[in-house]
Order: structure tokens, then sequence, then C-alpha cells
């Protein structure tokens, strides 16, 4: 036989610990302790049931909530790990971790950065626990919810004598000799919202069977949320880069497959100031520091959209989207994109001026403007004046050897080699000039270079953030708290009232708070003839098998 | 027993599915790094860039050479180091379907022409002044070069100075 069926004739599934319909132990594995274990009404759950092939193994494994406890313990456990030492994203990227954690932590540091942990959250262990909890939770929610509405679902109000006898609310009145007014029963159960069934004068009233979804509802909560982590991954969900800008360049956003263009109009840096009005109110601060306090980091921009389809490194076809200011926590949003205010440079050199001149007389004969990003190789002066730009280096240091080289291509520290060409002079004097510096290598010149000017310009750098796993990951959260508050504020209450010959039976059971569920009771037979039932595990104490954990 | 089939069935669907989705995520965490790069045996991003002659190059028009495709700044050593052995290797494979094409990141004119005429260079020099072409191939950090087929295929990404053994080995490679 496939199917237990009970004496009532309700037809239950192999593995049910008390019948569905009328509660009645069936099949053997009901304990012999006074109190019913009412946890999952007693249903079928099929994992306990079937234990054959290596599928329902596994699933048995998962099923079970010691593993699903182990497994959030563990994932506990690693997680705190991680945040012992920084993870390598947040290290100076100027070390490498293999001597970071050493330099910094000791030997302790070392080890932790030999077993993995400076990349923990996204090791292959640490997501295979994650993972591992993941399915428990799904599997063990599966293998109880069903059982567990089947049988509530099927739960008949006349419910057999040894469920009744064994539940922790149960009382009995002989009510022989008096007359029992079951309307006014009924009446006081609904006017405590009950829901009440009734048959051949047995009653079964209920209420707040909603909460014993709770935990399934949150279980769904939680598997979506870590199905918006898991999208994170996927390409075009998730997008989290830095674009540098100075002022006047446009390049592509990164992030956008070439989409759309930003160009930086200015980066606005402004302080709080003793002499404004407007900031009169912070003198007292602005005195107390002594220092420059930031008021505003703003970012003019203008946003483009690439128009076509354009290959890299031809020119853009770009449609004019919006002019934005950018400021701290005011970001550009476009098209599931934001742009945020996360760095900046000030006054990086872009032109410098200089005077050709006669070191004796200081007669100028005309200057000359260098765009220090896009210098000219020569430059035209007055007639019969003219100088050529014959090395120019942006970010200048000597080499070993003594020659001028250059650090990087950003002109930090521009120095150039000049050939001086006048009328006195036409085949050119050679002078090598740098900030505060001037060199004449083939010995005396008569003509200098000198310096006229400096213009600067600053630089901005935004962070390019899109997220489409917010709203998933919301909603998860979402469905998770609601799943807390109706498991955690209602309670599943019920009460059975049964007729037997002379006497009356009453059983209750609640999955919490069961001084509620007694209350609730006592206002019911309060001024009729009914007892009011006792708890049996306040009458005798149970070793601890006949308490009962809420399902 | 159907139902037990149904069962077995249903339990196997959920397992697979879920442990179908731990593998993808432990997936796409490993390849996680690379899929920053391009990927080998992927077809090379097409590109236009205009070199300092004035000749546009587009990389398609390739197709049935290979390309060595080069990315370099003037102020970086390890690129300065195999400019001359490129120069040499160039003229011994050009007639054999192999081109050079070097990509500056986005230097100035100046920068680059007075880079290119201190070391002699003949083989097609640009300058990828928006910076497309590099976030196209995910350049960082140089030099890099990537090796193109005939079919137009990146075949291999090597980081660093090249010896003039290696760019000969590397030439013989791509040599349709």
């Amino acid at each position: 036989m496939d199917e237990l069926k009970c004496e009532c004739g309700h037809v239950n599934p192999t593995g049910t610990i008390l019948c569905e319909a009328c509660g009645k132990a069936v099949g053997n594995r009901q304990n012999e302790n006074k109190l019913l274990d009412m946890r999952y009404e007693g249903s079928a759950r099929r994992s306990q049931t079937y234990n054959k092939s290596i599928i329902d193994k596994i699933w048995n494994f998962f099923s079970s909530v010691k593993v699903g406890v182990s497994l959030i313990v563990i994932a506990l456990v690693a997680s705190s790990i991680g945040t012992i030492f920084p993870q390598e994203t947040y290290i100076p990227s100027t070390i490498p971790a293999s001597e970071y954690y050493e330099q910094e932590y000791g030997a302790f540091g070392k080890l932790y950065y030999l077993l993995g942990f400076h990349n923990l959250y996204s090791s292959w262990w640490y997501l295979v626990i994650i993972g591992m909890l993941g399915m428990s939770i799904l599997i063990a929610s599966i293998d109880r919810f069903f059982p567990l509405y089947r049988s509530l679902k099927n739960q008949k109000v006349v419910r057999h004598d040894s469920f009744m006898k064994r539940q922790r609310i149960f009382g009995i009145t002989n009510v022989s000799n008096q007359e029992v007014n079951l309307e006014q029963i009924t009446e006081r159960l609904k006017k405590q919202r009950y829901r009440i069934r009734e048959e051949n004068g047995n009653i079964l009233a209920e209420k707040g069977r909603f909460s014993r979804w709770g935990p399934y509802v949150n279980h769904i909560g939680l598997i979506i949320f870590l199905i918006g982590g898991l999208l994170r991954s996927v390409p075009g969900m998730y997008v989290d880069k830095v674009v540098w800008l100075r002022e006047g360049e446009m390049k592509e956003i990164p992030g956008t497959n070439g989409e759309y263009y930003l160009k930086n109009n200015a980066f606005i840096f402004e302080v709080y100031d003793k002499g404004n009005k407007e900031d009169e109110a912070f003198v007292k601060a602005i005195e107390k520091t002594g220092t420059a306090i930031a008021k505003n980091y703003q970012s003019n921009v203008t946003l483009y959209k690439q128009e076509g389809e354009v290959l890299p490194g031809e020119k853009p076809q770009l449609q004019k989207v919006k002019d934005f200011e950018i400021k701290v926590n005011e970001p550009l949003k476009h098209d599931h994109y934001a742009l945020y205010q996360v760095d900046y440079k000030l006054n990086e050199f872009s032109k410098m001026s200089f005077y050709l001149m006669d070191k004796k007389t200081e007669e100028k004969f005309g200057t000359l403007t260098i765009d220090l990003n896009d210098p000219k190789p020569s430059y035209q002066l007055k007639k019969g004046y003219s100088v050529e730009l014959m090395s120019y280096f942006p970010d200048f240091e000597f080499k070993e050897n003594g020659e001028p080289t250059t650090k990087t291509r950003i002109p930090n520290n521009p120095a150039f080699i000049f050939k001086m060409v006048t009328p006195d002079k036409p085949e050119g004097e050679v002078s090598f000039v740098a900030i505060r510096e001037n060199i004449e290598p083939a010995g005396e010149n008569v003509y200098k270079m000198a310096f006229a000017g400096v213009e600067t310009r600053n630089a901005t750098a935004l962070t390019v953030r899109k997220d489409l796993t917010l709203g998933i990951l919301f909603a998860g959260g979402i469905i998770f708290m609601i799943g807390v508050v109706q498991g955690a504020y209602w309670n599943h209450r019920r009460i059975w009232v049964k007729r037997k010959g002379e006497e009356i039976w009453i059983a209750g059971h609640t999955n919490k708070n069961w001084h509620g569920l007694k209350r609730d009771i006592a206002l019911v037979v309060q001024t009729t003839p009914l007892f009011e039932p006792t708890d049996q595990l306040n009458e005798e104490k149970f070793s601890n098998k006949g308490e009962e954990i809420s399902g | 027993m159907d139902k037990k089939k149904r069962r077995l069935m249903m339990r196997t669907v959920i397992l697979l599915l879920l442990g179908a989705a731990l593998v993808y995520a432990l997936y796409t965490n490993f390849t996680k790094d690379t899929a920053n790069q391009i990927q080998m045996g992927s077809e090379a991003p097409n590109f236009v860039l205009t070199d300092m002659d004035g000749n546009e190059h587009k990389l398609s028009d390739y197709r049935g050479q290979g390309v060595m495709l080069n990315f370099w700044g003037t102020w970086c050593k390890p690129c300065e180091y195999e400019m001359p052995y490129m120069e040499n290797q160039y003229h011994a494979y050009k007639d054999q379907g192999v081109q050079i094409l070097a990509v500056n990141v986005g230097e100035s004119n100046y920068a680059v022409n007075s880079f290119v005429s201190r070391h002699n260079l003949s083989f097609p020099v640009m300058i990828d002044k928006g910076q497309e072409v590099q976030v196209a191939y995910r350049v960082d950090p140089l030099p890099v070069t990537f090796l193109i087929d005939k079919e137009g295929k990146v075949i291999d990404r090597i980081t660093g100075s090249l010896t003039e053994a290696k760019i000969q080995q590397h030439m013989e490679k791509i040599k349709p």
C-alpha cells in the first residue's frame, strides 16, 4: 500500500503521522508522549518518506533544517573572516597584495593572503556555501509548504478523540443536566474574529492561518534577493566604472558601448569664504579649522548620444541630450546610467606662454602660446623671428645618464628645448626651458625664452553606474519583510469543540502565544457551564518531547 | 508508480535548475577577470584610424593578411624598446602579407611625429585621439600587442616588451 487510510475514511499520503482529516495518529511514527507533536500538522514531509535514489538523498540533505542552520553558521563565520583585514579591492594599488598583507599585518597577514582570504567574497568556496544555502532554503520550503498546505486544507471539523486528548489545551465538561448554548459560543468566537465551521453540534474555530505561510513568503524573498545578486554578473545588468575628463575634453562614457559621450565644460570647486555674506554663519568654523572647507564640487557637463553605426576611431555622430550640473549626491541620471562626482584635480597646466627676448636689452620680439596637450613644431613671430620646438617633455625628469625624459604624458612639469631663429642668428640658438630653469647647452645665447604666463584647467572624475538588479533586490527585500511580519505578528489559533455523549470536549492549538489562545477560550466559556480547559503542559512537566515548535 | 515518477522528475528538474544557477555563478565569477579582455579566437573589433601621413586604415580592409596591432605611448619605455625590432620585422614581413599597425594611445601629433622621426618608423602609426579603439580592445597597461590572423580573429594578446626573436615568431604565426 502506498497510501494510508485512516479509520475516518480519509486517505493520507505515505509518511503521514497524523491523519490530515481527523488528526488520529496513523502510521507508527508518532511517539507515545502525552502531547502530540504538531509540527507541520503531522503531515507527510516528502523528504522524510522516500530515501531511495540519489536524487532523493540530495533532496533530503538540503531539506534538513540541521543542514540549513549549519550552512548559515558556516556562511556567517566565513563572511566575518573576510572583515578581519581589508579585501584586495580596498588595499592601495601601489603595492601588490602579496607584499601588502605581510608588510601591514605581519605573519598573520601573510597567512591571510596565502589562504586566499584577501579575495574571500569571490572565492569559489564562498560562492558554493551561499549557493548551497539558497538550495537549502528553496528545497526545505518546498518540502514543508505543500504537505502543510494539504493538511490544513483537508482538516475536518470533528477530530479523533486521541487527537483532542493529546492537545496541549484540553478540557472535558460533563453537561448531562445542563443546557449548553452552542449558538452563544459560536457568537463569541465570531466576535473574536474566528472563522467557524460547524458539523452536528461540533465546532472548529480557526483564525490567522495566513500566519503559517510567513516563513515561506520570507524564503521566496530571500531567493529573489539571491537571484538579484546572481544577475549582477550578467552582461548589461551592472556597470561600475570611472571616467576622467579635463575641462573641454569629450570622451565616450565607459560601460555604454560607445552609446554615450560626455563633455566636461567646467569643473567648479568652491570653499566657504569668510568674506562672503552668504557664509557669515560659518565664520567661526572657518577660523577654527584654519584651512579651506569645501562647499561644492561640481562638474558642468553635456551629455551626447551616438546616432547611427560608427566604428571606433571614426568621428562620432553625436546628438546633444542635455546639459547638467553634477554635484555630490546629485548625479546625472539618464537611461539607467548615473554619473556621480567622485574625484577631481585642480590647476593642471594646459597652456604656457613665452616671450622671445633679448637678454641684454630685454626687448621683446613677440609672444608664443604653447598648448601643452597639442604643441606645434614651430611658432612664427614677427618677421624674421621664429621659434622651433625641438623637444617637449610634458612630465620632465632627468634620466640616470643626464638626458631629459618624460615620466608620463600629463603636463605636470613641462620642459622644452627651443631653437630661437632671429635675423642676427639665422642658424638659431638652442635653449632648454623648464619651470624655473633655463639652460643654454651650446654656450652663451643672445636671446632667451622668458616665461610670460600659464593657463590651467581642472579635471573631474565621475563614477559611471548602472544597476538593473536594484529593483529585484528591493522586491526581494520587501517580500522578505512581508514574510517576517506575516509570521511574527499573527498567530494561527484553532479551537475544537466536540460533543461526545453527555460530555463536551474542548481542545486548542496555536503556533505561538499560548496565553492569547487561553484568553480567547476563557472569554468564550465564561458564564457558561463549560470548564475552562487546562494547559496540560503546565500540569505535567514533560521531558521535552511534548513541546512543539511552530511550523 | 505514476506519482513516484512525477515526484522524482520534479526533484530532478529543481535540483538541475539550482545546480545550473550555481555553476553559472561560479563560471561568471572565474571569467570575471578575463571578461574584461578580448577573448582569444574572437573577431577583432573593427576600427578606422588615420595615420601620420593622412591615410585611413580600416582593420577589416586587411582581411587576408595577418595584422600585428600594437598599442603604445611615447613616454612608455618598454614601448620604445620594441620599436626598432618591429621596424626591422616590418620590412621582412610586409611583402609576406603581415602588417603592423601601431596605435598611439592619444598623445599630441607633435609628440608622435617627433617619436616617429626619431626612430625612423615606416609602418603606419596612428593616434587614437578619442581613445575609443583602446576601449574596444580593453588596453591597459602599455605596451600591448594583438595578433590578428587573416580571418580577422584575435589569436594572441601579448603584454610587455617584445624581443626581436619574439616578434619574428609572432609574425610567423599570423602569416597567411
